[in-house]
């Protein structure tokens, strides 16, 4: 009985004292990232229309709203007012389930991401990272976050009691298993420069210009981890999970309504992820890329990255066929993973002829034996 | 106080969660069950402020490794019935390590490391200190043998068990792309003379 005692005692206290105001800001936190990731995510579903359209020399959507930009909220209208059905012999539950298991990791990953930093005009002394929770840690919890998306499509897949969507669910098992590890050790290179697993920290290492910004040291891995963003998202040209040629749609086939948009929610969440992620990583984050043009707040500079790689993964859809499946694993093992190892090797001997001296010294202590640590 | 809530809510959800895998008809509910576990187990090492192993737990065996038992489980035919046959016969090898591991599970209890005082301290470390370069001066200087034995024996694990799967076969119509690229026309076209 004494634990149910302190367990509730332990809730009321924090409800009652000191919890109250700090519950109520992490509340407007959490609104301040998920509605404006939503509504990006509403956007960026009409911007791949336009840019596609005009890629394809047509005009897009231009008829809902002035230059239809009210496109994306007639679409959810559309979807949500539509009927779900739920085929009859699907695993009700898991059904349901899937669409939830998609997208509340594509959501939760954005906890951790830095959109920049602010002394909120003078008001702190030193300025403090915007993000909900700044872990030192943050880069794993993102990987392991965005790991967790496969359970929504294999979910979807199985529960659907159906071919092709099982088939779809086992190709993007395999696909995303595949590209995570290139997309790891591409990671590592970062993490080997940066010193930290943090996303403030390697953002913070790359200050001072374009010149310091990581994509230049690790060209090919900044390629390398924007390809597999776009294999693990399911992005064109790596959506064979959904290979409408030959799955009908894939993994969400038996899917309408608003759990089908629940679904392309998630992709496009996931998408707009990957390249905050990139432009974290690779491009600098909040930096600008010249000095003087500091005067623009970080943040802007974050998100002009991010559209500008989010145009990249529509015009890819725009210009590439899609890959055949034994080529996209190809891709994946015999490509980027030898790719990646190569360059950590290289890292690593750069990085570890900077400091020759104090690693012959951290060698002897390691021969000399039983010196323990500290 | 609250942390002691959060404590018994993590570990009894773990206990939950790992008898609704054994419980559990549906073999997939089983494999969703563990994933639970997992978490649940991750966030006791939060709690412990080893928010490195807490994330790397989820990683590796909730991201990686449960995704695989998944994938093969998606693609089996299970039978529910045959499920519950043979219970007798796997009865005693099951439950002679059930008992050995709960002894060892004693053993390491009653050691003396485990006690709560000595607890309370390891909790408290974490907050100050950057437990991922703690793990890494560890696990490079005072375990470097067993780090890197643990290492090996994946490395041939992983090779294993790759030979193990190669089958050469010659009906695969795989193309070879450079003998494609270096085809002439002679190769190809050959005149009939009518």
């Amino acid at each position: 009985m004494d634990f149910i005692y302190n367990f509730i005692v332990g809730l009321i206290g924090v409800a009652l004292f000191e919890g109250i105001v700090q519950v109520l800001i992490w509340t407007l936190e959490i609104v301040a990232i998920v509605v404006p990731v939503a509504l990006a995510v509403a956007y960026t579903t009409y911007a791949e229309r336009r840019v596609i359209g005009w890629i394809q020399v047509r005009q897009g959507c231009n008829r809902v709203g002035p230059y239809g930009l009210l496109q994306p909220l007639a679409d959810g209208l559309k979807l949500f007012m539509k009927e779900t059905i739920i085929p009859a012999r699907a695993n009700k539950f898991l059904f349901v389930a899937a669409p939830v298991m998609a997208l509340t990791p594509a959501l939760l990953a954005f906890a951790v991401v830095p959109f920049g930093e602010t002394s909120l005009f003078g008001f702190w002394d030193e300025p403090h990272v915007m993000a909900i929770a700044d872990l030192n840690v943050g880069i794993l919890y993102i990987m392991a976050i965005s790991s967790l998306a496969i359970y929504g499509i294999l979910m979807a897949g199985w529960a659907s009691n159906s071919k092709y969507a099982l088939i779809g669910a086992i190709r993007a098992t395999s696909q995303m298993i595949s590209y995570e590890i290139a997309m790891g050790f591409s990671i590592v290179c970062v993490l080997i420069l940066a010193g930290s697993l943090g996303l403030s920290d390697i953002v913070r290492a790359q200050a001072g210009g374009i010149l310091h910004w990581y994509f230049i040291p690790l060209f090919p891995m900044f390629i390398v981890y924007f390809i597999s963003g776009a294999a693990e998202t399911n992005r064109s040209p790596f959506d064979l999970p959904e290979g409408e040629a030959e799955l009908v749609a894939g993994f969400f086939v038996e899917y309408s309504g608003m759990w089908f948009a629940i679904f392309a929610l998630a992709e496009y969440a996931a998408m707009i992820l990957i390249a905050l992620m990139t432009s974290i990583l690779f491009l600098g984050g909040w930096h600008p890329p010249f000095e003087f043009l500091s005067f623009i707040p970080g943040t802007v500079w974050l998100l002009l990255k991010t559209s500008m790689l989010i145009f990249v993964f529509i015009w890819f859809r725009a210009t590439f066929p899609r890959y055949r499946y034994d080529q996209v694993m190809r891709l994946g093992w015999k490509v980027f993973l030898p790719w990646t190892l190569a360059w950590i090797a290289v890292i690593g001997l750069a990085t570890y002829a900077e400091q020759i001296h104090e690693n012959l010294s951290f060698i002897s202590d390691v021969i000399g034996f039983y010196q323990p640590w500290r | 106080m609250i942390e002691a809530g959060f404590f018994y809510l993590f570990s009894g959800m773990a206990i939950l969660s790992a008898l609704g895998v054994i419980i559990s008809g549906n073999t997939m509910y089983s494999v969703m069950w563990l994933i639970l576990c997992f978490f649940n187990a991750s966030g006791l090492f939060f709690l412990l402020g080893a928010e490195f192993l807490g994330i790397i737990l989820i990683l590796i065996y909730v991201g990686a490794v449960m995704v695989l038992f998944m994938f093969v489980i998606m693609m089996l035919e299970v039978n529910k019935t045959a499920k519950r046959e043979g219970w007798l016969q796997y009865f005693p090898v099951g439950g002679m390590i059930a008992l050995i591991l709960f002894i060892e599970l004693v053993a390491a209890a009653t050691s003396g490391i485990f006690t709560s005082d000595k607890m309370m301290m390891m909790s408290h470390v974490g907050a100050e200190v950057n437990n991922t370069v703690e793990i890494g001066k560890v696990l490079y200087t005072e375990h470097l043998l067993g780090f890197e034995i643990a290492a090996i024996i994946l490395l041939v694990a992983l090779v294993g068990s790759i030979v193990l799967t190669i089958r050469e076969r010659k009906d695969a119509k795989y193309q070879n792309i450079s003998q494609q690229v270096k085809v002439r026309k002679e190769d190809r076209l050959r005149k009939v003379s009518m």
